[in-house]
């Protein structure tokens, strides 16, 4: 079976404007979500008290509202239905830092007359845990994007390096629009899923950049335009084909990972329809924006190759006492 | 023949190696290194604690105050003003021809910083250095006495560890219900600091007309009863004994009110001080007090040898537990709080098994399917190398003794969806040569070799990822990490010698059979 046809040559680049249009469209307006509504701080990051409660019936949500409302320990409390109606997660921004009776039993005993039910999960992370993840969850981040920018001009060329991190750009704030528009709590397992996207979707572009990287050094073609589209071309298949295996474990894992891990899955998905779609249409076309010169990137391999073979030479000589 | 070669022997050897490692843990047996569940995949306690050390650096002065005042009374050197304000004691000498010898007996304990003034003004504290040895330990002893009081309590497989400078992981998986887990909360959180005091009873009769710092003025402290805090007493700041000489304590019964007490034992040095004190004051009370709560105040009627005593109150059974557990193990040098806690009840635990377990198995046989559909036999091959990958990263995950998280299971089913990444580039690249008219030798060989920069820059750049996801991560994202980590060497290994070994096997027979779209899918 086969999804393209490896010989065929899509113009891409002929195209890459209005697709680029399209990008920033998507770039923008998650940005304006992240900068107008933000980001909903889950209490991993915020601090807080989570407390998951799981009824034998219908959970009575409205009583439930009611009783913590009276309350002035649970007056900012906010309850929603989790997974199933039986179950739900209250929230409380605030925490305790006695270890003897913390605002988990509290809860649990002011809860009493609404029914019978089970305590699942109690998360708890006091203020100053929560800076410091923010603090860390910043610092990875931004410490990937360096040591990516890094590896890829060791490996590559800084325009490779520049477009690789301009695409990630791209995926990550689109990711965090979707995260925003639904509402999704951004705790310790969506940046996890963050990362993961930055990983994949790079893996993504690597391929497509080596595979242009090797038409350059190898065809005898000389316009960029022509050059890249052939490379993404060959690379269809096998982008589309991990892209596709992956999109299917993580929708396996959405629909029947359980409540739980349906944010982190659900921003994989994101991510992965995003990421592919960056390799295939944005990362290339940001390396022609940049105006990458094939002919000067021969003549630095063609020196670099020459320095090498100097070396060697210089070596053996010197090895065989000539020098 | 060319059937055998290197790499199929190499990728035979870590298949056998994956599976070995990975059958404790398939089937849980007792015996062999195995997975354990994480917490939120079993149910389970997990706390972050912190410990306040400043309060170690107070307990510490306070017993240099004991001790000053211990030797004086002894030594009959006439001191007053003896008082203690954080982190200094202070006292004055009256007689300065004695300043020798409080000067050598001070000489003997380490770490001080010592201020006399030309009156003979002493006031003593910590040097900086010592300051921080003192925090340090408090730590460290807090990790003990936390771990001995789990120990004691009877859970499963308790684990505390000390984490950064003030910090301390608790980890329980033992816990079944919220009341269980409150209950292990406060055992962990009692600070169980038994004080031996003297009630002055010069000025015991004013103890109601005094607020608390008229009474630290005298040198003096005003403590409650425990069962009546209506009820005062008005005791010597200076303790005589502190719980750190108490060597054992046992729950007993009253003879008369059948209540429960607590028995406890003072060490040899303790016993000698507790009977030079009982000696000279008979007549006076002596005052029980924990956690800063009076428990009794008997009369001292002789001279008490031996070095037990009892601690009376209200006590339920539980409760009268939980502080000989305490005292036995020693008191919490300073109080921890609450920083982080994450408890999982064991029914969320097991839905989140079977959810993800679910997932792991469907989306692997979409894959798997998917693959075969797609490339014939060399999906097929491909399914080979993705199914020993899942065999490696539970051997070599059992081997170090990770732990598996609900994000570690994500991980895995990540992994699954990406370790077929490697085999789709080789493939393809085959494929491709295949179309060019390449011979099957040359096309797989060139395959792998025209595949593997892409692989390895692309595998590389997600190492690093999940390198630094490692290192700035907490708890289940560590997990998530070491799974991603293992995954992409592990199908590094399985795609680059693994599935190469097994067309280098087969090449002649792919040849012979001429069928490329049975082998490879091609059309």
């Amino acid at each position: 079976m086969e999804i393209f046809k490896s010989n065929k040559s899509y113009n891409f680049m002929g195209k890459r404007l209005p697709f680029l249009a399209f990008s920033s469209l998507l770039v923008v307006a998650s940005l304006i979500l992240l900068f107008t509504k933000g980001l909903n701080l889950g209490i991993d990051f915020s601090g807080g008290t989570l407390v998951q409660v799981q009824y034998n019936k219908a959970a009575p949500i409205k009583e439930i509202r009611d009783i913590l409302a009276k309350d002035v320990r649970f007056e900012k409390a906010s309850v929603t239905e989790f997974g199933s109606e039986e179950e739900v997660i209250i929230k409380i921004p605030t925490t305790s830092s006695t270890l003897g009776k913390d605002i988990g039993d509290d809860l649990r005993i002011t809860l009493q007359p609404t029914g019978n039910y089970e305590i699942r999960r109690v998360d708890m992370v006091g203020p100053k845990v929560g800076n410091a993840l923010q603090e860390k969850g910043i610092a990875a981040l931004s410490l990937s994007l360096l040591i990516i920018l890094v590896y890829v001009s060791f490996r590559f060329e800084w325009r490779f390096a520049v477009a690789s991190i301009l695409a990630l750009i791209h995926d990550i704030s689109i990711a965090l629009g979707a995260i925003v528009l639904f509402n999704i709590d951004f705790n310790l397992d969506i940046l996890a899923a963050i990362l993961t996207i930055l990983g994949y979707s790079l893996n993504d572009t690597i391929i497509v950049f080596d595979r242009i990287r090797e038409g350059v050094n190898t065809s005898k073609e000389n316009d960029l335009d022509n050059v890249v589209n052939q490379s993404v071309s060959n690379t269809l298949s096998r982008t589309t084909l991990t892209s596709l295996t992956t999109f299917f474990v993580v929708l396996t894992l959405y629909v029947f990972g359980g409540e739980i891990i349906n944010g982190f899955s659900f921003t994989l998905l994101v991510g992965i329809i995003v990421g592919t779609y960056s390799s295939i249409f944005i990362a290339a076309s940001f390396l022609v924006q940049l105006k990458f010169s094939i002919s000067n990137y021969r003549e630095n391999e063609a020196k670099k190759e020459k320095r090498a073979k100097d070396k060697e030479k210089l070596r053996a000589q010197f090895e065989q006492g000539t020098v | 023949m060319q059937f055998l070669n290197y790499r199929l022997v190499i990728f035979s050897l870590v298949t056998i190696f994956g599976i070995f490692f990975s059958i404790p843990s398939f089937l849980q047996t007792d015996d062999g290194k195995k997975i354990s569940l994480g917490l939120d995949l079993q149910g389970g306690l997990h706390m972050l604690l912190g410990v306040e050390t400043q309060k170690a650096v107070e307990g510490k002065i306070k017993s240099i105050a004991a001790t000053v005042k211990y030797f004086t009374d002894n030594e009959d050197i006439l001191i007053e003003d003896i008082t203690i304000e954080e982190e200094q004691m202070s006292f004055l000498l009256l007689d300065d021809s004695e300043s020798t010898k409080i000067d050598t007996m001070l000489a003997e304990i380490q770490g001080l910083e010592i201020n006399k003034s030309s009156n003979f003004v002493y006031s003593i504290s910590l040097t900086p250095v010592e300051t921080e040895i003192v925090k340090d330990m408090a730590v460290g002893q807090a990790v003990e006495t936390i771990r001995n009081r789990l120990d004691q309590f009877g859970l499963a497989e308790p684990s505390v560890t000390r984490q950064g400078q003030n910090d301390i992981v608790v980890e329980l998986p033992g816990i079944k219900t919220p009341q269980e887990e409150q209950r292990a909360r406060e055992l962990i959180a009692k600070p169980a600091n038994l004080e031996l005091m003297e009630v002055d009873e010069l000025k015991s009769d004013q103890v109601y007309n005094l607020s608390d710092e008229e009474a630290k003025e005298m040198g003096n402290l005003i403590l409650e009863d425990t069962n009546d805090p209506q009820i005062k007493y008005l005791v010597k700041q200076i303790p005589i004994l502190t719980g750190s000489e108490v060597v054992d304590a046992k729950v007993a019964f009253d003879q008369q009110s059948n209540q429960p007490i607590i028995n406890f034992t003072l060490s040899t040095f303790g016993a000698k001080v507790f009977g030079d004190f009982t000696a000279r004051s008979i007549g006076k009370r002596l005052a029980v007090v924990l956690d800063g709560k009076v428990f009794s105040a008997p009369n001292i009627r002789e001279r008490i040898g031996g070095g037990s005593g009892q601690i009376s109150g209200n006590f339920t059974v539980n409760e009268a537990g939980n502080v000989a557990i305490a005292l036995r193990s020693g008191a919490l040098p300073a109080p921890v709080i609450m920083l982080e806690k994450r408890s999982v009840g064991p029914s969320l635990g097991a839905d989140s098994i079977n959810a993800s377990m679910f997932a792991l198995i469907s989306g692997f046989l979409l894959v798997v399917v998917f693959m075969i559909i797609y490339y014939g036999l060399a999906g097929i091959i491909s399914n080979i190398a993705l199914v020993t990958n899942l065999f490696i990263i539970i051997a070599v995950m059992a081997m170090f003794g990770a732990t598996l998280t609900l994000p570690g299971m994500a991980g895995i089913v990540l992994t699954v969806g990406m370790a077929v990444d490697a085999n789709v580039i080789i493939n393809e690249r085959i494929r491709e040569l295949l179309k060019q008219g390449k011979s099957v030798h040359k096309a797989i060989e060139d395959g792998y070799k025209n595949a593997m920069s892409a692989i390895l820059d692309a595998n590389i750049t997600t190492l690093l990822v999940a390198v630094i996801l490692y290192v700035y991560g907490t708890g289940p994202i560590k997990g998530f990490a070491v799974t991603i980590s293992i995954g992409i060497l592990a199908s590094m290994i399985t795609a680059i010698l693994g599935t190469h070994g097994i067309y280098e096997a087969l090449k002649n027979k792919i040849t012979k059979d001429k069928n490329l779209k049975k082998w490879f899918g091609v059309n």
